[in-house]
């Protein structure tokens, strides 16, 4: 009988684990403890009231006591049940989207192929397009692989860093120049004044390229060609500032609070480009969390967005 | 000449389509996105549409809505080509009035010219 309630126990615990939600959240957790604590409260009324023959008005009061204190812990069941349905939904709606991000590049190769195989001139001009259709493509996916990777890891706590002495200063120009030609093919002009003086700081700088890199490519995307978009970089006593300030569509109220969600995009998007995962701005956030950092907007629509990050010394 | 217009953000599938039904003798528009679609479908009036989902500015299922209550659109059967894949969105599009839903992964190329030309058959 031990043996079995060993067993019992042990099983609530680790079926408790499974889900990730702390003990006093566990659905079936609360169930035994609620179970339980019924059982002794009817038992503990009975003694009370025979024993100390008390008045009908005391015995009233312990029993609504006990019964608001299960009404709440119903409560909190529900809302537990409530999450593990929201967090199964997701799930599903995390797998369609991933799946339909695969699938994108995946009929790019496929018709690419098709057409190219039905080419009967194969030219050199028509070999070369399938190569930069494959090329194109086959990045996509890998940076889709290795952004979910990441997501993965900001999801389980285990993103890794590995910090070393960094100047923005350098990172943020490298960054720039690794977009001038997709920002000059949309007559875009970034504008970066760099400030040598600005210390450097601890961080991993792979990953804040990460950050700097997502905010340059949506304000690029949400820009209107002829328009500049600037970028500053500061320090202040506790720490670093970044400003990415674009003068494009800007965001729309009701998309704002979706921005750092995984795989959202605006309607507003101008840059028809669509090899972006989706996952920039979620991941961006996560990196800036670990930091110990912050990261905000502000936009308007019709007038364009800011985009800041902090980073303390 | 029968006119077609694709309705796809991907410019490489948008090409690959285009190149396939121009060398079939059609004419075809093309747009980015779904507002521009909208305008293209209402302006040149094709004998067929074919319609992604995902797309900027307005999604796939809002052009189909559009199209289906425009007068000078509704009549203009709609092939959705997607790589969207639950019975969810299946059924939104064929109760929003699409002709037939496609997923892109599941079909060659010459499979989804097959279906065009059948449903340009009854027109």
């Amino acid at each position: 009988m031990k043996e079995k309630k060993k067993i019992f126990y042990c099983k609530l615990f680790s079926k408790c684990q499974g889900y990730g939600v702390p003990l006093w959240e566990c659905p079936q957790f609360l169930f035994s403890i609620m179970g339980i604590m019924i059982i002794v409260t009817s038992i503990f009324s009975y003694f009370l009231g025979v024993k100390y023959e008390l008045s009908p008005e005391i015995i009233a009061i312990f029993i609504l006591a006990i019964a608001s204190i299960l009404l709440t812990m119903s409560f909190i069941i529900t809302k537990s049940f409530e999450d593990l349905a929201e967090s199964n939904k997701l799930k599903t709606e995390f797998i369609n989207i991933v799946s339909h991000q695969l699938r994108t590049p995946l009929s790019n190769l496929k018709w690419g192929l098709e057409v190219f195989e039905e080419d009967k001139s194969k030219t050199i001009e028509s070999q070369k397009e399938y190569l930069e259709i494959l090329s194109e493509n086959i990045k996509r996916m890998n940076d889709l692989v290795s952004d979910l990777l990441i997501v993965s890891k900001i999801q389980q706590e285990k993103l890794t860093f590995l910090k070393e002495e960094v100047s923005l200063n350098e990172v943020i120009k490298k960054s720039v120049e690794g977009f001038k030609f997709f920002a000059e093919s949309n007559n875009i002009k970034i504008n970066f004044n760099g400030d040598p003086t600005i210390p450097t700081i601890l961080i991993d700088p792979t990953q804040i390229k990460i950050v700097i890199e997502n905010l340059i490519d949506n304000a690029i995307k949400y820009t209107n060609s002829k328009k500049p978009i600037d970028i500053e970089l500061g320090k202040t006593k506790k720490g670093i500032f970044f400003k990415i300030t674009d003068k494009g569509v800007g965001i729309p109220e009701a998309d704002k609070k979706y921005i750092f969600k995984k795989f959202f995009r605006s309607k507003n998007v101008l840059k028809y480009e669509t090899s972006g995962t989706g996952l920039g701005l979620y991941i961006s956030k996560a990196i800036i969390k670990e930091l110990k950092g912050e990261i905000g907007f502000k936009s308007r629509e019709g007038e364009g967005t800011t985009f800041w990050f902090t980073i303390p010394f | 000449m029968k006119k077609i217009l694709i309705i796809e953000d991907e410019q490489a599938l948008q090409k690959t389509l285009t190149s396939k039904l121009e060398s079939e003798g059609y004419k075809v528009f093309t747009s980015l996105n779904g507002i521009e679609g909208l305008e293209i479908a209402k302006k040149e009036k094709p004998t067929l549409i074919i319609l992604d989902l995902i797309l900027p500015k307005k999604n796939g299922f809002e052009v189909l809505e559009g199209l289906k209550i425009d007068e000078d659109t509704k009549e203009i059967p709609v092939i959705v080509l997607t790589n969207l894949e639950n019975m969810g969105d299946i059924q939104k599009v064929i109760d929003l009035g699409a002709t037939t839903y496609l997923v892109k992964a599941n079909y060659e190329l010459n499979e989804i010219l097959e279906k065009i030309k059948k449903i340009l058959e009854t027109k």
